[in-house]
């Protein structure tokens, strides 16, 4: 393990973090919030501190860099990003309790959108400017934010492992052969349906501030809400913008940067597109006809069982309406939602479409080869030969996905909350959502939960947007053995 | 500026080091799917799997917008149908192609207009021919010719008994009366740009300018002998071993060739008529014994084995040949090689990307680009020759008044038939050669990048 070269990545992401730091302090600031404005003050000077040290103790590394590198580099780096990032909770006065301010920081940054808070309305606007930041920050990726900024290093071509180790799905790859030029033109992309999204908000009258902050929890399919009854407040018009727009951020960035380049042909062609759309659409479809009258007209209906199910399969978290009280048919299709997730290479969590295509490939494949034992048969996608080392990683990913849901699910129950709900806790929480069913339905939040069962989620949220394998390099012994 | 590699061999590695470094847009093409990973793995690169003639594959590799393709596969065919069928596609795309078979290297200027190749390279070819320039000089490591060949970069290794052993660069002067630059040190792996009062160890390597006609006073005064070299012994029987012996035999040199492959033997011994052509397998010493190798004046192993090379360079000092020259296909563990007695070692790969680095820095910029470029001290120094034109700034003043980069140095300045060892009262103008000499670690586009 290089330590050196590892520390010598974290000190910029904190530096980013302490820069982002600084709008919500202007912000508290502007509103003549002195606590708020001191603990941003204070956070920003300690991890400056901080980040200086490593940095000076980091100078001369050896430039040796692979993928186990990469896996801690982004894990560690998420860790003291959350770490740091819930001392303005914790100074402000707002979230006193060091566990719930991680909780709800995590949350942030993994794009979960699940809250320990009671009263949201209730904190300062450079709290829920921080907050809601967080979301859109954790969507496309620290590291890749960092990657875009700073110049270009050396040789090396580790930024291959950070992007890999960040960004989710199966396959990553870069969009054009500079790392630095991928990472900027990902977040240029970004930043462009923001502002759109931003726009399309405040054009159907919502307050600026709620713009922005409704726009980053969408962009990074995050979905921490700035009211107390979530989305459920606003105008049909703002709910059909969010709902479009979420389903825009579920959707691969290399697809919109195909689109820039006016590959039509490929775009149309691009089968985990296909599927999630068609996932989309059918699940609208049972679910209104399966909660019809529920509502007072059908264009209600239609409304809410696509907010609902956008919110849900992209990993965002909003709500406009509590699906709790849905017949369980729905809340099945929910949960079944939950689990797939957004495309790979979107900023939403999940098990991701791509995924869930390739593992029903192989599995029909497996099935053709039971029959046919001699049968040389290759998987494929979007007309490519898929790697047999792709489609291992596929099947070892869902492996270790059920066997992390199994234990959180066990230890969360120590809790004594009903089976419902800790399997849509651990289920929510695991894929980046927020809402589950029952106790920490879309009405609900997860104050009521022990400081075990809070420590398991966030290593869930954690665990789910990085994907596993980061974390679960911590926890290995070779990793930090010498070479 | 985006470039293609068609190959990911040796010589595309090299350059993909170089090039990536260097911050072009680099897209490797090859089919060889594990080549390709471990490449994307170690630099920023993108990498495309499949043939690089085949019109799909150069198009997904995005042959419409690159500017440059250097095609440097193992076979000299599929190097040109790639080229042809690039320059199909867009025609204003620049194409190197690396040519080795010496059966087409008389036709190369004809295929180059054929082919509309920008550019064509064949290491053998040239490695022979820096070997060639090297036994005409002994007791030099390496030589790096500039300046139409009037200003010479040289490589010495200061060894025990060397008159360079403990001398102050300042004092250099002093021993070995004449004009000399020491531009470049390489001690314990690492390169130093020294100063005047940096003080000269044993084990150094010391890369030294210095103005042609003095290079024979230089190695008299340092004690070193010139004994002319009348006959060389050369193990192996490749492309380079031909077009060595070729150039060799212009000379009047005795050469000998060993070589276990008997059918290429008789084809040598048919090409080659004034050369010995010896059959036999070279990792069996008793026939290097028989053949005289301790009254050669020097040997160049030239197999295709590297470890072969190394052994053989080994026994041949033990039998006291005078010069060594040792060629290694792979560079990767130099400062151990570097320890060892095996004279000076050569490497087509490193030759080979040397000059199309070359040619990539003179394209990305049109004027005032280097004229030629040298790496030196284990590729962490360069030797870049430009020429001063009315862009150039600080002409006419004297060095002493130039406030130049850290780690750079000029080397040597070249007027019409004079060269110059520049001091701080020297000068240049339009029209002059200037070579300077620089880390690695910054690159020099243009000489005006020199100053500070």
């Amino acid at each position: 393990m290089n330590y050196k070269m590892v520390g010598q990545i974290i000190a910029p992401i904190m530096a980013v973090e302490a820069v982002f730091m600084l709008p919500p302090f202007v912000i508290s600031l502007f509103d003549r919030d002195s606590r708020t404005a001191v603990a941003f003050l204070l956070t920003i000077a300690i991890i400056m501190a901080v980040a200086a040290v490593l940095w000076l103790w980091c100078r001369k590394a050896q430039k040796l860099f692979q993928a186990r590198e990469g896996l801690v580099c982004v894990a560690l780096g998420w860790i003291v990003v959350s770490l740091f990032g819930c001392l303005p909770f914790i100074f402000s006065g707002q979230i006193p309790n060091f566990i719930d301010a991680l909780f709800e920081i995590v949350s942030g940054f993994s794009t979960t959108g699940a809250s320990i808070l009671q009263d949201v309305e209730s904190l300062s606007r450079g709290i829920l400017y921080w907050r809601s930041f967080s979301h859109w920050l954790g969507g496309m990726g620290i590291l890749v934010f960092v990657l875009a900024v700073l110049p270009a290093t050396g040789r090396g071509g580790y930024g291959m492992h950070l992007l890999r180790a960040e960004s989710p799905g199966p396959e990553v790859g870069k969009l054009v052969p500079r790392m630095k030029q991928t990472a900027m033109i990902l977040y240029l992309l970004y930043i462009l349906f923001t502002l759109l999204n931003f726009l399309f908000l405040l054009f159907g009258r919502m307050p600026w501030f709620e713009s922005i902050c409704t726009a980053f929890g969408t962009a990074g399919t995050g979905g921490f809400s700035i009211k107390n009854n979530g989305m459920a407040g606003y105008s049909p018009y703002l709910q059909n913008v969010t709902t479009i727009f979420m389903i825009l951020f579920g959707v691969n960035f290399n697809i919109y940067y195909m689109l820039m380049l006016r590959h039509f042909r490929s775009v149309l062609k691009n089968e985990e597109l296909r599927l999630y759309i068609i996932v989309i659409v059918c699940s609208i479809l049972f679910i209104t006809l399966n909660i019809r009258g529920y509502y007072a007209s059908l264009a209600e209906t239609v409304r809410h069982a696509a907010f609902q199910v956008s919110s849900v399969i992209t990993t965002t978290g909003f709500a406009t309406t509590n699906f709790d009280q849905w017949p369980s048919f729905s809340k099945t299709v929910m949960l079944f939602l939950m689990f797939i997730g957004a495309c790979a290479g979107s900023t939403g969590g999940g098990f991701k479409c791509g995924r869930l295509l390739l593992l029903l490939k192989t599995l029909r494949r497996n099935i053709r080869k039971v029959l046919h034992p001699q049968m040389v048969q290759v998987v494929r996608a979007n007309g490519q030969v898929i790697d047999e080392k792709i489609l291992d990683g596929t099947s070892s990913y869902l492996a270790a996905y059920v066997i992390i849901f199994i234990f959180s699910f066990i230890l969360v129950s120590l809790d004594g909350f009903s089976i419902t709900s800790n399997f849509s806790a651990v289920l929510a929480c695991l894929n980046n959502i927020g809402p589950g069913l029952e106790a920490v339905g879309p009405t609900q939040n997860y104050a009521s939960f022990g400081v075990i069962s809070k420590l398991v989620l966030i290593a869930n949220m954690l665990i789910g947007r990085l994907e596993i394998f980061p974390i679960l390099a911590l926890f290995s012994r070779s990793t930090w053995s010498h070479r | 500026m985006k470039i293609l590699i068609a190959g990911d061999g040796k010589v595309g590695a090299a350059l993909t080091r170089q090039l990536s470094a260097e911050g072009y847009d680099l897209m490797l093409i090859d089919s060889n799917k594990q080549v390709l990973e471990s490449s994307q793995e170690k630099f920023d690169i993108m990498a495309v799997c499949g043939n690089c003639a085949s019109m799909e594959v150069l198009l997904e590799a995005g042959v419409l917008d690159a500017d440059l393709l250097i095609a440097a596969t193992g076979a000299d065919e599929v190097n040109l149908l790639c080229c042809l069928t690039a320059h199909g596609i867009n025609p204003n795309i620049h194409t190197i192609a690396r040519i080795r078979n010496p059966e087409y290297n008389k036709q190369l200027y004809l295929m180059r207009d054929i082919f509309a190749l920008s550019f064509t390279i064949n290491p053998e070819k040239q490695a022979a021919v820096e070997i060639e320039r090297l036994l005409k000089f002994p007791g030099f490591l390496k030589r790096e010719l500039f300046a139409k060949g009037r200003v010479e970069l040289v490589e010495l290794e200061v060894d025990a008994g060397s008159k360079l052993r403990d001398v102050s660069l300042n004092d250099l002067d002093d021993v070995v009366h004449c004009k000399v630059l020491v531009c470049a040190v390489l001690r314990n792996g690492n390169a130093i740009i020294p100063d005047g009062r940096f003080v000269l160890r044993e084990g150094d390597r010391v890369f030294v300018t210095a103005p042609t006609n003095t290079l024979a006073v230089l190695l008299k005064n340092l004690g070193i002998i010139t004994r002319k070299v009348s006959s060389v012994m050369l193990v192996g029987g490749g492309r380079i071993s031909f077009y060595l012996a070729n150039l060799l035999q212009k000379s009047g040199i005795a050469v000998q060739i060993i070589e276990k492959d008997e059918e290429r033997c008789l084809e040598l011994a048919g090409l080659l008529p004034s050369t010995h052509v010896i059959h036999g397998d070279a990792s069996n010493l008793a026939i290097l014994e028989s053949e005289g190798i301790s009254d050669r004046d020097a040997i160049v192993t030239l197999t295709g084995m590297d470890e072969l090379n190394i052994f053989i360079s080994l026994y041949g000092k033990s039998c006291g040949v005078p010069q060594i020259i040792t060629k290694l296909g792979r560079m990767d563990n130099l400062d151990i090689l570097r320890s060892l007695p095996i004279g000076s070692i050569i490497s087509p790969k490193e030759l080979c990307c040397d000059t199309i680095v070359q040619y990539v820095r003179a394209m990305q910029n049109q004027t005032g680009a280097a004229i030629s470029l040298h790496s030196i001290a284990d590729g962490q120094a360069e030797a870049i020759e430009f020429q001063v034109d009315e862009t150039t700034r600080h002409r006419g003043e004297p060095l002493k008044h130039i406030k130049l980069r850290n780690n750079v140095l000029i080397a040597a300045i070249s007027r019409d038939s004079n060269t110059e060892i520049p001091n701080g009262d020297s000068v240049f103008d339009k029209g002059d050669t200037v070579i300077v000499v620089t880390s690695s670690k910054q690159v020099i586009y243009q000489l005006n990048d020199i100053f500070a």
